[in-house]
């Protein structure tokens, strides 16, 4: 069976309803077929990914391709245990076949259970929902998207030192019907945008690059076109050139233990591995131990762990309220409803993200909404949403009041132990900041610590005007491995006593 | 039944290029793709989670002048392959002219594959969840019996793929693939091993499991040394997933882009005189399509030579920029990259791990690395952690686990200090693909900081 592409709020009234006829009718023949087979409880998701990407090189054309999936994952609990089967057959045959499948790999599970699966209550839910999206970016023509990367790819090899230039955008639209043995029937739609460019200065024997708005891919969000407008992306390549070339004539960033600020867009990276992977529930017991890790926060910490200073706020929010993120949504992959959960209060751990399977072991009445799949193809596991921390009274003028101290700029590097205690990063770039204002530039910053002493030491958050809902579209986790789009909120902050340097330490 | 046949990627390419040619288009090529893979996957001593996914995949590119563009699907009925081909062809017209971009290979030009390397089992991809479960079941019992906990997947999966061009060529390539890895967690430390092979027979579940288990108990009550420079002895994991970061720089693209820590360099013993360094696709131990991205026929590569840099890969493109012949390293067209060479094998020494072990006074033991990402892409300076059995190796034998280390260590200077090898062998970790690699003892080895387990 083949389902319409679907174009979102942008296909006319009656395409949309179509397409949701075949969509829910291959869910509920899927969830049938299981349901035949004694199952005790299953899910069903059928998904329709569209996505667009355009790239360019030195004045070239780079990628530029679309690509379209559509398929259906199935999970089930069968004597107690848990089986999933995707597959992108759609026939009734297709789908018998799979739930099928599901059930025999359920039934294998059990052989190597101890107790069964018991998940938290949820309720039947019915729901229609797309994602806010005022210019939709497939109808925005190719020959304008490439005209705009060209023109900055343009602008950025004007500077003679830049020695590569690129520039990329990319769009996806995501429609997923979810059916569970429960009742419910949700209909979402998601489109995201994302845009960026790079400038590489290669001299000598060092490699420099500056990107705006932020390394690997730039800014990405639950938007449409409009995205690409707000980023005023050509305004701010002459100075991206001129920074990558400039950092060639910078002093190598010192070593020592120092007060460091780091910008928004570092500040949502610090936020997603010290903060977002320790607070996943199936992390903290063990789920991701073989891979991902596990984490330092373990089920006794909280209410308990002051995991940072007074004014450090941090939520997890996949309402659209808390703004448009690569973390929201309407419902999470397994039927429960986007909220809004307290992880650090006044500095003090306050919750997880967890499952309807993994709620009950910290004591919580249901879940909290935060299993997400990446496709059709992939389990649900606990991801993510858009874990934020909250901003704080300062201008940025308060926060860079310090008589010595570093500013860092856009992510370089990123790694941490697998259980989130060590961490190091690299930025782009850096400048040394004596008396309140930046003097000298630096290149090769790096900064590391550990996850709750550096927590405990920040001093300042910028205040609402200086914060940015930053998309991390390229979050690893799981086997066989997902990689999924994460949201996080933040405004440059101030941190003191923290080590510089150590990624070029001998 | 086979994921995929000749007749059906013809009949395939035959529809497609109808839809082509009806538009107007002569020139495209088609990537069929299809996959059938299962993942049992155990934590806590239990199966938690165990999936199955299979799909397939039509990539169209069409060619029009000087001017390239991809569309792709995973709907392989009759109105998506002529939408595939009507969107490629849509997104080629508007694509800015590139004046380097070359006809698609004739038969001819793509070469010959000397021998096409059989690397398909049947017997693995008909392996079903019972056989997945039992040997997890068998594994659990082996860990808990050391009174640890266990994680860890068996996955077998079988995959097809064929590329087909208006020009003749046709190129078709399966395979199966198995791996298990299993972490065995003990009160204050843990130990990883995993097995990664074309075949499920060729992987031992219950001796991997006894192997982390070991690991577990050995490295219990961890002592926390001081950061510094220390000789490793890094197990063939650790080195494929650091020695693996570097070969995206191998490309000509890369070099001529001035991304690649190549560009500019003297190559001439830029490694220790012990490091050579192939690309093979047809190594018995390696994986993947004897094919690149156009079909050109990959050719084997000796990328190190006693610490020099000699062969560079060379898409099509690049090769014809340089004057030289294209090695079969070349992505998927369009794309920024270039090529990358993806069957590395690094060849052995003569040491067992224990004589290398037994030749270290004092240093360090590495099972595995973990978060390893760029700090300086020139020196390649790679930062990251060790993790799951890493040991204190004094009078030449491990004497008790230790914290685990960051480091912050260039590739480059880590390649000069290679002072002894194991035998290569099928290496896989987390960090970059799997590749043919031996232990290595390094000296100097820079650890920067230490963390709290």
């Amino acid at each position: 069976m083949v389902i319409p592409a679907s174009s979102g709020q942008f296909e006319s009234a009656n395409t949309r309803a179509r397409t949701l006829v075949v969509m829910k009718d291959i869910a509920l023949r899927a969830l049938d077929a299981a349901l035949a087979r004694g199952v005790s409880y299953a899910d069903v998701r059928v998904e329709h990914a569209r996505e667009r990407a355009l790239g360019t090189k030195n004045g070239q054309t780079g990628r530029l391709g679309s690509s379209e999936s559509t398929g259906a994952g199935l999970r089930v609990i069968v004597d107690g245990a848990w089986g999933f089967a995707a597959t992108d057959d759609l026939s009734p045959t297709g789908l018998s076949a799979a739930a099928e499948q599901a059930v025999a790999i359920a039934r294998a599970s059990a052989l190597a259970a101890r107790a069964p699966v018991l998940l938290a209550p949820e309720e039947k839910h019915e729901c229609v929902w797309e994602s806010p999206c005022t210019t939709d970016p497939f109808s925005v023509s190719i020959e304008e998207q490439l005209a705009l990367l060209l023109a900055i790819d343009s602008e950025l090899r004007r500077n003679p030192g830049v020695t590569l230039a690129e520039t990329n955008m990319n769009f996806t639209r995501t429609r997923q019907v979810f059916v569970s043995s429960l009742g419910s029937v949700i209909d979402q739609t998601r489109t995201t945008s994302q845009a960026g460019f790079e400038a590489w200065a290669f001299k000598g024997s060092e490699i420099q690059k500056r990107s705006y708005p932020n390394s690997f891919g730039g800014q990405c969000q639950l938007k449409g076109y409009e995205l690409v407008h707000e980023l005023a992306l050509a305004d701010h390549a002459p100075r991206i050139a001129e920074e990558a070339v400039a950092l060639h004539s910078a002093d190598q960033c010192p070593e020592g233990t120092l007060p460091l600020i780091v910008d928004s867009s570092q500040l949502a990276l610090q936020i997603h591995e010290s903060i977002g992977h320790p607070i996943e529930l199936d992390r903290v017991l063990g789920s991701e131990a073989n891979y991902a890790g596990m984490s330092f926060l373990t089920v006794d910490k909280l209410n308990t762990l002051r995991y940072g200073s007074d004014i450090v706020n941090a939520v997890a929010d996949a309402r659209l309220e808390h703004g448009p993120g690569l973390g929201t949504f309407m419902f999470d992959d397994e039927g429960s409803p986007a909220q809004r959960i307290d992880v650090i209060r006044d500095g003090q751990f306050t919750g997880y993200l967890a499952s309807r399977e993994t709620a009950p072991v910290i004591g919580l009445a249901r879940s909290n909404g935060a299993m997400r799949a990446a496709g059709w193809s992939r389990l649900p596991l606990i991801r993510m949403t858009n874990v934020s921390v909250l901003p704080g009274p300062h201008t940025l003028d308060e926060v860079f009041d310090v008589d010595r101290g570093i500013y860092m700029e856009t992510n370089r590097s990123w790694s941490i132990d697998d259980k989130r205690f060590n961490f190091q990063f690299g930025c782009e770039i850096a400048w040394e900041i004596r008396d309140g204002r930046r003097a000298r530039m630096l290149r090769n910053p790096t900064y590391s610590g550990i996850t709750t002493e550096f927590w405990n030491s920040c001093e300042r958050i910028a205040n609402r005007e200086n914060w940015t809902l930053w998309g991390v579209p390229n979050c690893g986790k799981g086997q066989p491995e997902q990689v999924m789009g994460t949201g996080h909120g933040a405004s440059p902050a101030r941190f003191r006593n923290v080590r510089i340097g150590g990624g070029y330490g001998k | 039944m086979s994921l995929l046949c000749h007749d059906e990627c013809q009949r395939i390419f035959d529809q497609a290029h109808r839809a082509a040619r009806a538009a107007g288009v002569d020139d495209i090529e088609i990537y069929i793709g299809a996959n059938a893979t299962a993942l049992t996957r155990f934590a806590n001593n239990v199966i938690h989670q165990n999936v199955a996914e299979r799909d397939r995949m039509l990539s169209v590119r069409a060619l029009i002048g000087q001017r390239t563009a991809r569309a792709t699907t995973n709907r392989i009925d009759d109105d998506s392959i002529r939408r595939a081909v009507e969107q490629a062809i849509t997104l080629t017209r508007v694509a800015e002219p590139d004046p380097a971009l070359l006809p698609m290979p004739t038969a001819g030009e793509a070469g010959e594959i000397p021998v096409a390397p059989s690397r398909f089992d049947a017997s693995t991809a008909a392996a079903t969840p019972e056989q997945r479960a039992l040997a997890v079941k068998e594994a659990i019992g082996i860990v808990e019996a050391a009174s640890a906990t266990t994680a860890g997947i068996f996955e077998t999966g079988e995959e097809a793929e064929a590329l087909l061009n208006s020009r003749g060529l046709f190129r078709f390539h399966t395979e199966t693939s198995a791996r298990f890895s299993i972490t065995a967690t003990a009160r204050d430390s843990s130990g990883w091993a995993k097995g990664s092979a074309v075949s499920a027979g060729a992987i031992d579940p219950a001796a991997l499991a006894r192997s982390a288990a070991d690991k577990a108990r050995l490295s219990a009550v961890p002592r926390e040394l001081p950061p510094g420079r220390y000789t490793v002895v890094l197990e063939p994991a650790a080195v494929l997933d650091l020695v693996g970061q570097i070969f995206a720089d191998f490309s000509a693209t890369a070099i001529l882009d001035q991304r690649s820590f190549l560009t500019g360099r003297d190559l001439a013993g830029l490694f220790g005189e012990n490091v050579v360094i192939h690309d093979d696709a047809y190594h018995p131990l390696q994986a993947g399509a004897p094919f690149d991205g156009e079909g050109v026929a990959r050719r084997k590569l000796r990328l190190v030579d006693r610490g020099t840099v000699e062969d560079i890969p060379y898409s099509r493109a690049s090769a014809r920029r340089a004057g030289v012949a294209a090695t079969g390293h070349g992505l998927a067209l369009p794309n920024e990259t270039g090529e990358m060479p993806t069957n590395i094998v690094i060849a052995g020494g003569s040491s067992t791990l224990d004589e290398m072990i037994a030749a270290v006074d004092r240093g360090i033991l590495v099972t595995r690395l973990w978060y390893i990402r760029e700090v300086d892409p020139f020196e390649k300076i790679m930062t990251g952690m060790t993790r799951d059995g890493t040991f204190l190796i004094e009078g030449g034998r491990p004497v008790h686990g230790i914290r685990n280390f960051r480091f912050n260590q260039s590739v480059v200077e880590m390649l000069r200090n290679v002072v002894a090898m194991s035998a290569a062998v099928r290496a896989s970790g987390e960090e970059a693909f799997d590749l043919v690699a031996p232990a290595m003892t390094v000296a100097n080895f820079n650890f920067t900081e230490v963390t709290r387990f």
